[in-house]
C-alpha cells in the first residue's frame, strides 16, 4: 500500500491518460455515431444499408479484436506506424463505440413525438432541415440517458488498450499488483474508486443536463 | 414508399436525387472495396500462403476446439453463475429489509462501475497466479461478477414488470413473501427476462476476449499463437477471429429476438442503465 501512496503521481498520471482517452474517443465516437444514426434514419436505402452493416459488424466484434486490427495488424500494412499510442487507442475505441452511440441516438430520434416531424414536414421542411431544426435538438435531449450509459461503458472500455501498451489506469494497477502480491485488495480498491469517480461524474453530468433541458422545455 | 414520417413519399425530382445519392454511394463503396483489395494485394496480404493455415484441418481444429469452444465454455459458465448471482442480488435489492437492500445495491453498483478488465487483472493476481485457480477461472469469476450485477438489475426490472395485481392476488389468497416471489413473480419475470439474459451472453462472449491480458485460453489466445507461429499473418488472424465472434453473436442475437417474439410478444426488451442514475439502454457496449 505504501508503494501506491509513495508513487501516487503515477496513479494520477495513469488516470489522466484514461481521462484523455475517454474524452478524445468520446468526441470522435459522438461525431461518427451521429453520422451513422443520420444515415440509418435517412431516405437513401443504400446509405441505410452501409450504416447498418457497419453497426452489425462492429457491435458483434470484441473491442480487443478491434484493437488487434489497429495496434497489431495495421503496422504490418505500413499503416499507423508512427502514430502515437494515444491516437491509436482513440481510433480503436471510437470506431468501436460509434455504433452504440448511433443506436442511442436512433432510440432518441424514435422517442421524438411523431407529430413534431409531421408538423415540420407539413410546413415544407426538407429531410435535412427537419433533422437539423426539429428532430435532432429534441432527440439529443431524449438521448442523454442512453448516451450517458454508452459513454460510461466507453470510459470503462478504455481499460482494454492497456493490453496494447498504453499505461493507463488498468495497466498501472497490473504493475502495482504484480509488485505487491500481498496487498492486491487495497490496490484494487484504490483504482476501482478512481473508475467509480469517473463513472459517477458522467452520471451526474447526464443527470444535470437532463434536468437543465427539462426545465427549458 | 417508406413508412418514415421524417420525409414524404418522394416526388420525381427527389427520386432522381436519391437515385444519384444511391449511385454515388454504391460507387464510393465499390471504389473503397476495390481500393482495399488492391492495397491488400500490393502488400501481399491476399497471398494464399498467408491464409493457408485457416483451411488446414489441423489448425482449423485448434481454432475451433481450443479457441471457439473454450471461449463459449467460459462465456456460458460465467453466464450460468451470473444468473444465480443476479437472482440472489436482484431479489436482495427488492428485500423489505433496508440493510439487505443497501448491501445488495452496493455490491451491484460496485461491480457495474468497475471495468471488467481491472476486475480480471485483480482476481488473477490475487487468487489466480501460482497455486491459485489459474487464468480460466479468473476470467469466469470476473465475468460472473460483472454480468451478474447487470443481470441483478435485469431481474429487479423483470420482477417489477410483472403486473401488481399478480402479487396482490397471491397475498390475498394467503401466500407468504417467499411464496409470492418464488411461485408467482419469478416464473413470470423469467419469461420477460430471457431475451435480456441471452443478449447478456453476447456481452460475456465479447468480454472473454479480454482473457488475452492474463493469458487465459480462448479465441484471442489461439489468435496470438497463430500469428506467432505464422509471422506476418496478424491481419488474416484478426479477420478470422472477428468473423467467428460475429457469427456466434449473430446466432445469439437471432435466438434472443426469436424468444422475444415467441414468448414475450410486443413488449420491449428489458433494459438497464450503466449506473443507478442513468436510464435504460439496450446498447451497452
Amino acid at each position: 500500500m505504501e508503494d501506491v501512496f509513495s508513487n501516487f503521481d503515477l496513479v494520477l498520471k495513469a488516470f489522466w491518460l484514461t481521462v484523455q482517452l475517454a474524452f478524445l474517443s468520446g468526441v470522435a465516437a459522438m461525431l461518427l455515431g451521429t453520422l451513422l444514426a443520420a444515415m440509418r434514419v435517412g431516405p437513401v436505402a443504400v446509405l441505410r444499408g452501409v450504416a447498418s452493416t457497419y453497426v452489425t459488424l462492429v457491435r458483434n466484434t470484441p473491442l480487443l479484436v478491434m484493437c488487434v486490427f489497429v495496434f497489431v495488424a495495421s503496422p504490418n500494412l505500413g499503416l499507423f506506424v508512427d502514430t502515437p499510442f494515444l491516437l491509436k487507442g482513440t481510433i480503436a475505441i471510437s470506431l468501436y463505440t460509434a455504433p452504440f452511440v448511433a443506436e442511442a441516438i436512433r432510440s432518441g430520434i424514435n422517442a421524438v413525438p411523431v407529430g413534431q416531424a409531421e408538423a415540420a414536414r407539413a410546413i415544407g421542411m426538407t429531410f435535412a432541415q427537419n433533422m437539423r431544426h426539429v428532430v435532432l435538438p429534441q432527440a439529443f435531449r431524449a438521448t442523454v440517458p442512453p448516451l450517458a450509459s454508452t459513454l460510461i461503458a466507453m470510459t470503462k472500455n478504455t481499460s482494454v488498450v492497456a493490453v496494447f501498451g498504453l499505461t493507463e489506469a488498468t495497466a498501472r494497477m497490473r504493475d502495482f499488483v504484480n509488485d505487491n502480491a500481498d496487498d492486491t485488495i487495497a490496490i484494487f480498491l484504490v483504482f476501482a474508486l478512481g473508475y467509480i469517480i469517473l463513472v459517477e461524474l458522467i452520471s451526474l453530468a447526464a443527470l444535470g443536463l437532463e434536468r437543465h433541458w427539462k426545465a427549458a422545455r | 414508399m417508406s413508412g418514415s414520417v421524417l420525409f414524404d413519399a418522394p416526388g420525381p425530382r427527389t427520386v432522381a436525387r436519391h437515385r444519384l445519392y444511391t449511385v454515388l454511394t454504391v460507387l464510393g463503396v465499390l471504389a473503397a472495396l476495390v481500393g482495399l483489395v488492391f492495397f491488400l494485394d500490393s502488400e501481399g496480404e491476399l497471398a494464399y500462403a498467408k491464409w493457408e493455415q485457416f483451411v488446414t484441418p489441423k489448425y482449423v481444429e485448434v481454432i475451433l476446439v481450443d479457441g471457439l469452444l473454450k471461449t463459449l465454455q467460459m462465456a456460458f459458465t460465467s453466464i450460468i453463475f451470473a444468473v444465480v448471482f443476479g437472482v440472489i442480488f436482484g431479489v436482495g435489492k427488492l428485500s423489505d429489509h433496508r440493510p439487505v437492500r443497501w448491501a445488495c445495491a452496493l455490491v451491484v453498483e460496485f461491480f457495474r462501475a468497475v471495468p471488467v478488465l481491472l476486475l480480471m487483472v485483480f482476481i488473477f493476481f490475487t487468487w489466480g497466479v501460482g497455486g491459485g485457480f489459474g487464468p480460466y477461472w479468473s476470467v469466469v469469476l470476473a465475468l460472473t461478477l460483472y454480468n451478474g450485477s447487470v443481470l441483478a438489475e435485469v431481474f429487479r426490472a423483470g420482477v417489477l414488470a410483472v403486473p401488481k395485481g399478480q402479487s396482490e392476488a397471491a397475498y390475498a389468497i394467503g401466500m407468504r413473501k417467499t411464496q409470492v416471489m418464488t411461485l408467482v413473480l419469478l416464473p413470470q419475470a423469467v419469461k420477460i427476462m430471457l431475451p435480456a439474459i441471452i443478449s447478456q451472453c453476447v456481452v460475456a462472449l465479447k468480454d472473454t476476449s479480454l482473457g488475452y491480458y492474463i493469458i487465459a485460453p480462448g479465441l484471442t489466445y489461439i489468435g496470438k499463437a497463430m500469428w506467432t507461429e505464422f509471422p506476418g499473418t496478424h491481419l488474416q488472424t484478426a479477420i478470422v477471429l472477428a468473423l467467428l465472434y460475429i457469427s456466434v453473436n449473430l446466432v445469439l442475437t437471432f435466438i434472443a429476438t426469436w424468444i422475444q417474439k415467441r414468448f414475450v410478444g410486443e413488449r420491449k426488451q428489458l433494459e438497464v442503465g450503466m449506473t443507478a442514475l442513468t436510464a435504460p439502454t439496450s446498447t451497452t457496449p
